[in-house]
């Protein structure tokens, strides 16, 4: 238990109204003091605390206030309590503590605006991040033992090989997923020899790609992200320049073009296994035997589904790679933003990336490539 | 109540088989600031964070403020982390909450029945007692400058009015004139608030402004403790070249002349005071 302050209150034979305080007046007791004070709320004249025992700056400074509020003079401080009075009563004492913050609906119209011209600058930025990218590309062209080898294979590495477990098993399941629930479906028509048409070319057309695309945002574009911006923050970025070399040559370049270089590999790669896993379960459930169902795909997929999901996957990789780099450029200040920046850049990476399926969707079928 | 703050008695710590620490002894008096000092790898960090038991040493005994560190809290006994204050090096403010938050935030934790309205003012009158102006209360840690975000998180140490107080290398990162005015503070509070102070520096002007005494951390363990001038007679190498150098020597000089001056006397070199 708390060691306790009592307070009373007396008037003296000249109407002279007295507060006394006695007991320990500190840290842990101003808090029931200050409660019971303020709800009594008495006037008084004189604050007498000489049967104060011990007291710090907490309790030095409720005597100092008490007494201001009641324009009382302090008697019987002890000379601690004197001194620490004095070093508590410098400050005024009414200065916000929390900025001001304006009213809901303000702050919602501010939000919205400030968002807005956001989006307008950020996609200022992210144009000018573009052209310099194509401009330490052509740099790289015209020169090209500047291109970084190391940080290339390192990179593709990164970005491609050591993704082969993941993306193999997602696309293995992915294919066993389509083929099956296709196979119930198609079942109702007597048209279960066409769940390898299903699987075949939903996988290489679209899904191989657009799911490796999501892996890849999450994998690697998320550690670009935090990568460089960590390097951001450590100035490690800002010590590349004052060298001399540049970020995007050495950081931004390498990990562009592993990722433009690996995702339609791994997209490829993807679609086969997800091939492969709706192979596995047709041999299993519909009894389409394994290499029959291999061989069929030979003949229902046409060519050009390959090359629809080839020509996506570079521009998927590009998406996501430079999303990751971008933000990660981006950080400024703390190491939250890291954690920011590294979120957005998966978000909008994928984001991205589904907008663009879309619009190749359209477009593919609108040249007859069906 | 004991004569002593903090008393370590044997304290071993370890990192699988890298021995930071190794029969360390060190006590602590009442009301002193003591300043410890040691290389860079000596463990000062560690030996501070075992003591206000962020680290559990391998073996040894810790008893700070009458309380064995790493022991349940007896009956009736205040907890042992709201008698002390901790400022650690880079000030580790909350950086979601403002400065007069940051203060709060133990007072909220230990006395969360205290009126709102006084805990602001507790806030307030902490983060001017500490030299900031009144308009840092409401800004965040981002919004300030090193030597500011050092204040704040001395008055956040501070907001309980502990007993004892840490203090990670209080001056590090600061110009001189911040790190002489950082130095003045804390003795002014030692001295007003009757504090006692764990200090870690590797600042010279600071040990000589104000440590009452200094530990020196060297082989695992503390190997001398002692006024400036009980150390610079000693004649352990790291020591002597510690005090000695060039830097010590001339941390040494500025003191003595300002000594000189203060009794009126005129300084031995004038060029150097």
């Amino acid at each position: 238990m708390a060691p306790d302050c009592e307070f009373l209150l007396a008037t003296d034979a000249d109407g002279r109204s007295t507060l006394a305080l006695s007991g320990v007046l500190t840290i842990a007791s101003v808090g029931p003091l200050d409660h019971a004070l303020r709800r009594e709320k008495p006037q008084f004249s004189h604050l007498d605390i000489t049967g104060l025992g011990e007291v710090d700056t907490a309790g030095a400074w409720l005597v100092w206030r008490l007494a201001r509020d009641a324009g009382a003079q302090v008697t019987g401080a002890s000379e601690k309590a004197e001194r620490l009075i004095s070093a508590v009563k410098c400050c005024s004492g009414d200065a916000p503590i929390a900025p001001p913050r304006a009213p809901p609906l303000v702050r919602f119209v501010e939000t919205v605006g400030l968002v807005m011209i956001g989006l307008w600058r950020g996609s200022g930025s992210i144009l000018a991040f573009l052209g310099a990218l194509v401009s330490a590309l052509g740099m790289v062209i015209r020169h090209p033992s500047r291109i970084r080898w190391t940080a290339l294979v390192r990179q593709t590495e990164l970005v491609g090989v050591d993704a082969l477990a993941i993306v193999g098993l997602m696309s293995f399941l992915v294919g066993v997923v389509i083929a099956q629930q296709g196979a119930v479906q198609l079942q109702q028509f007597g048209a279960e020899i066409y769940t390898v048409n299903l699987t075949g070319r939903i996988s290489l057309r679209e899904l191989g790609v657009l799911m490796t695309a999501i892996m890849v945002a999450g994998r690697s574009g998320s550690a670009f992200a935090a990568q460089i911006g960590t390097m951001k923050l450590t100035e490690e970025i800002d010590a590349m320049r004052t060298i001399g070399v540049s970020p995007m040559e050495a950081l931004v370049l390498p990990r562009v073009m592993a990722a433009v270089l690996m995702m339609p590999l791994l997209g490829l790669y993807s679609a086969l296994i997800a091939i492969l896993g709706g192979a596995t379960i047709s041999a299993f459930t519909l009894g389409i035997p394994f290499f029959n169902f291999l061989a069929r795909i030979q003949e229902v997929v046409p060519l050009i589904d390959l090359w629809v999901g080839l020509i996506k996957g570079p521009v998927f990789g590009l998406i996501v790679a430079m999303t990751g780099c971008y933000q990660g450029m981006q950080v400024k200040g703390s190491s939250e933003e890291v954690g920011l920046r590294t979120t957005q850049a998966v978000v909008q990476a994928i984001f991205a990336v589904i907008v663009i399926d879309a619009f190749f969707a359209v477009f593919f079928s609108e040249v007859g490539w069906m | 109540m004991s004569e002593f703050a903090i008393r370590i008695e044997g304290l071993e710590n370890r990192f699988g088989d890298h021995a930071v620490h190794q029969d360390l002894n060190l006590d602590v008096r009442r009301g002193e600031i003591i300043g410890v000092v040691g290389g860079s790898g000596t463990g000062k960090s560690v030996l501070m964070r075992s003591i206000i038991g962020l680290q559990t040493p391998s073996h040894g005994r810790i008893e700070v403020l009458g309380h064995e560190i790493g022991t349940p809290r007896g009956e009736g006994e205040a907890d042992i982390r709201s008698r002390w204050g901790v400022l650690f090096q880079g000030g580790a403010l909350f950086s979601t909450l403002t400065v007069a938050e940051n203060v709060e935030v133990p007072l909220k934790e230990f006395y969360p029945d205290m009126d709102p309205e006084l805990r602001h003012e507790i806030a307030r009158y902490k983060v001017s007692l500490t030299g900031l102006p009144d308009s840092a209360a409401a800004k965040y840690p981002s919004e300030l400058s090193g030597g500011m975000r050092k204040r704040a998180g001395l008055a956040r140490a501070l907001a309980l009015d502990p007993e004892l107080l840490f203090l990670d290398e209080p001056t590090a990162g600061l110009d001189p004139i911040g790190a002489a005015a950082f130095d003045n503070l804390t003795r002014e509070l030692h001295e007003t608030l009757g504090l006692t102070v764990f200090l870690i520096t590797h600042d010279l002007d600071t040990l000589h402004e104000i440590c009452d005494r200094v530990a020196v951390l060297a082989d695992k363990r503390v190997i001398a403790v002692g006024t400036i001038p009980e150390l610079m007679a000693s004649d352990h190498p790291w020591i002597h070249e510690y005090f000695g150098g060039p830097r010590g020597r001339s941390a040494l000089m500025s003191r003595e002349g300002e000594a000189a001056k203060e009794h009126g006397l005129d300084s031995p070199n004038p060029a150097k005071a």
